[in-house]
C-alpha cells in the first residue's frame, strides 16, 4: 500500500481501502484488496502490472463505472459513493474523459462527429458540438482529418480522435485503458507524448492503465500492482528522467 | 442522441436493409393478404352494391345472404306495398340459368330480373347499347366480364347476338359494367317478366322485393314495420350486405385461411426484423457501453434503441404498404384479382408493425440496458 498522501485540494483521485469482489461464496474473486491511491492534478499516473492484477478494475472503480465492494473513491473532491446511479452517470459525463484500448469510435460518424459525442450527451446542440469537435481535433494536429471516417484513419490517428473525444468537454480527469497496446511503437510514443501534454495542465490529471513498459518513461507516477494490491509507487522526476521509488 | 442513433443505424447498410426489408415484407404480406381478403369478401356483396337507389331489401324471413334464394309469392309484394311508410316496392328476380350459346355450348349465368316498368336495379353503366332497349322482346343486357368470358375472340361488342335460356330466345341488346361476383358467372339483366320465362318454372319466383321508405322515415323503421306486418325479412341495404358478408365469413374457411397467412407474415417478419435488429444491437453493445461510460443515461440509451426501431418500422411499413397498394393498383386492370385496401387494412398493418417493433425492441432495449459500461475496458 502507498503511504504517500497528498493535499486533497490538489487531488484528482483519492482511493481509500478500495476492495472489489466479483461473484459470491466459493466463486468469489477478490480483484482489489484494500487499495489506497492518490492521483494529483497536473500529473500523468500509470497503473501497471501483469494481466489480472486488478488495474483495469481499479480504473473502472475510479471512473465510477464499477461500484467498490468496500472503501471510498473521491474524484475531483466528490465522494462517488454518495452519488446515486443517475448522479454518477451525470458526474462521469461532466468530469471524466475516456480513452479506450480499442478506441470505440462510432464507425458511422466522422472524426469531428465522434469527438462531438460527449458534448451531445451533455446536451450541446449538434452543430455546435461538431464545430467544437473540429476545433479540438485541430488543436491536437488532426485538423485535416475532421471529415474522415474511422475506417479511413490509421490506428494512431483513431486513438488521437479518441483522445480528442475525451477532451471535448474539458474534463478534469482522463482515464485511459491501454491506449498504446493497439499501436506500433512510434504511434504509441506519440500518443503518450500527447497524453503527457494534456496531463501537465494544472486542472487536469490523466490515469493510464498499461502493461507496455516502453511507455513507463512518460508517467509522473507509476503504481505497480499485483494480485489486487498496489505493491509500490514510483515518482519520476521527468525533467531528469531519473525514477524515484517510494513506498514498499 | 437520436441523431447518433440514426447514424449508427444507417452506418451498417446490410443490417439496416435487412431490418427494413423484414418489416417491409411483413407489412406487404399482411396488407396484401388482408386486402385480397377484403376484395373477396366484397365480391360476395357486389350484387347488392350494384343495385343503386334502393335502401330496403325484403325477402323470406329465413334468407341469410344474397345467394340464399327462397322465393316469395306475388301476394307478398302487395302486402309490402300496403305497409305504412313504404313509398314504393318492386319485384326483383335473382337466380341461376343455363344459357345455350350459338356454338352449342352451355354456360351457367346469373340471371337478374328487373321490374318491367321501372327497371329498378338496372346496371349503373351501359358500355354498349341502351338500357331502354331492355324493354324490347327477349332483350337481355350482359356484363362486360361475362361477355368477354363467353366470346373472348370478339374485338368489339357484337350487339344482336342470340342465345337460348330454358328454350327461350334471348337477344343481346347491350353490354354493361357490373361488379364481379363471387361465383364469377356472367351476369344477365332482363325484365322480370322475361326472367320468369328464362328460369325453370316454379310456383313462386320472386326472389326479392326492392323497396324505398317514404321521405322522413328511416329505413330501419320501415324495415321494422315491414317485418312486423308481413313476417317477411326486411333489411336495409347495409344490413343485408353485412349479413351476406358475415355469412361467408362464418360459413366458409376463407377468413381462417387468410388469417393464417397474415399471421405467418407477422411471425416471419417479426423473426427476420427481430433477429437482424437483435444482431445489430449486439454488434453495437460496445458502442452503447462506451456511450454509457461517457455519461449517457439508461433512459437515453433506451430512447436510442426505440428511435432506431421506430425508424425502421416506419420505413419498412411505408415500403410494405406502398408495395401492396402498387401491387393492387397494377393488378386491378390486368387480372381478376380481388383486391380492396379498405382503410382498416393499413391501420391494422400499422398496429401489427408497431407490435412487431415493440416486441423486437423490448429484447434489444433490455440487452442495451444491461450492458455493463465496464465492457469498454475489455479489449
Amino acid at each position: 500500500m502507498s503511504d504517500v498522501y497528498l493535499n486533497s485540494d490538489r487531488l484528482a483521485v483519492s482511493c481509500r481501502g478500495v476492495t472489489k469482489v466479483y461473484g459470491r461464496g466459493n466463486n468469489a474473486v477478490m480483484a482489489l484488496r484494500g487499495v489506497d491511491l492518490d492521483v494529483p492534478m497536473g500529473e500523468l499516473s500509470l497503473l501497471v502490472g501483469p494481466s489480472g492484477c486488478g488495474k483495469t478494475t481499479l480504473l473502472s472503480v475510479i471512473a465510477g463505472i464499477l461500484e467498490p465492494s468496500e472503501g471510498t473513491v473521491a474524484v475531483v473532491g466528490t465522494d462517488l459513493s454518495r452519488l446515486s446511479n443517475a448522479q454518477k452517470v451525470a458526474f462521469r459525463g461532466r468530469n471524466i474523459g475516456f480513452v479506450f484500448q480499442q478506441f470505440n469510435l462510432l464507425p458511422a460518424l466522422s472524426a469531428a462527429e465522434n469527438v462531438a459525442v460527449p458534448g451531445i450527451i451533455l446536451g450541446m446542440p449538434r452543430r455546435a458540438a461538431v464545430q467544437r469537435g473540429a476545433e479540438v481535433l485541430a488543436s491536437i494536429g488532426m485538423g485535416d482529418r475532421i471529415n474522415s471516417l474511422p475506417q479511413n484513419l490509421s490506428g494512431g490517428q483513431q486513438q488521437r480522435v479518441a483522445i480528442a473525444r475525451a477532451l471535448m468537454h474539458e474534463p478534469s480527469l482522463l482515464v485511459c485503458d491501454e491506449p498504446t497496446s493497439a499501436l506500433d511503437a512510434r504511434n504509441g510514443q506519440l500518443i503518450m507524448e500527447l497524453l503527457r501534454e494534456i496531463a501537465m495542465q494544472a486542472n487536469r490529471a490523466v490515469v493510464v492503465v498499461t502493461h507496455d513498459s516502453r511507455v513507463f518513461e512518460f508517467g509522473d507516477r507509476i503504481a505497480y500492482m499485483d494480485d489486487g494490491h498496489i505493491q509500490r509507487i514510483e515518482i519520476q522526476d521527468l525533467s531528469h528522467r531519473s525514477p524515484l521509488t517510494i513506498g514498499h | 442522441m437520436n441523431w447518433i442513433a440514426w447514424r449508427m443505424l444507417i452506418g451498417n447498410p446490410a443490417k439496416y436493409l435487412g431490418i427494413v426489408l423484414g418489416v417491409a415484407f411483413a407489412s406487404l404480406l399482411i396488407a396484401q393478404q388482408a386486402s385480397i381478403f377484403c376484395g373477396l369478401m366484397l365480391l360476395t356483396t357486389s350484387q347488392i352494391q350494384d343495385v343503386q337507389g334502393v335502401s330496403i331489401w325484403v325477402m323470406d324471413a329465413n334468407v341469410q345472404f344474397i345467394d340464399d334464394l327462397k322465393p316469395m309469392s306475388e301476394n307478398d309484394l302487395y302486402r309490402v306495398r300496403g305497409v305504412q311508410g313504404v313509398d314504393w316496392a318492386v319485384r326483383f328476380y335473382k337466380g341461376l340459368a343455363r344459357a345455350r350459346l350459338d356454338d352449342g355450348n352451355y354456360q351457367q349465368v346469373i340471371l337478374l330480373g328487373l321490374d318491367d316498368s321501372t327497371l329498378v336495379g338496372a346496371p349503373r353503366k351501359i358500355l354498349a347499347g341502351s338500357l331502354s332497349d331492355l324493354l324490347q322482346p327477349d332483350a337481355i343486357i350482359m356484363d362486360d366480364a361475362g361477355y368477354k368470358q363467353l366470346w373472348p375472340k370478339d374485338k368489339t361488342y357484337q350487339i344482336g347476338r342470340v342465345f337460348e335460356m330454358n328454350d327461350r330466345r334471348g337477344v343481346l341488346v347491350g353490354v354493361c359494367e357490373a361488379s364481379r361476383t363471387f361465383q364469377t358467372f356472367p351476369i344477365v339483366y332482363t325484365r322480370y317478366s322475361q326472367a320468369t320465362l328464362f328460369a325453370p318454372s316454379e310456383r313462386k319466383v320472386m326472389s326479392f322485393i326492392l323497396a324505398q321508405g317514404e321521405p322522413g322515415l328511416s329505413s330501419e323503421e320501415v324495415c321494422r314495420r315491414i317485418h312486423e306486418q308481413t313476417g317477411l325479412g326486411a333489411h336495409t341495404r347495409e344490413k343485408f350486405m353485412s349479413m351476406t358478408l358475415w355469412y361467408f365469413m362464418e360459413k366458409t374457411g376463407i377468413p381462417v385461411n387468410f388469417f393464417i397467412t397474415v399471421l405467418l407474415g407477422f411471425i416471419v417478419g417479426t423473426a427476420i426484423a427481430g433477429q437482424t435488429f437483435y444482431l445489430f444491437t449486439v454488434e453495437n453493445l460496445k458502442q452503447f457501453g462506451a456511450l454509457k461510460a461517457m455519461g449517457a443515461s439508461n433512459i437515453r440509451i433506451m430512447g436510442m434503441v426505440l428511435f432506431q426501431a421506430i425508424q425502421v418500422g416506419l420505413i419498412g411499413y411505408g415500403l410494405g404498404i406502398g408495395t401492396a397498394a402498387w401491387f393492387g393498383y397494377k393488378m386491378q386492370g390486368a387480372s381478376k384479382l380481388a383486391f380492396y385496401m379498405w382503410w382498416p387494412v393499413p391501420l391494422g398493418t400499422a398496429v401489427a408493425v408497431l407490435v412487431m417493433i415493440l416486441l423486437t425492441s423490448l429484447v434489444c432495449v433490455r440487452k442495451a440496458l444491461v450492458v455493463d459500461p465496464a465492457i469498454v475496458f475489455k479489449g
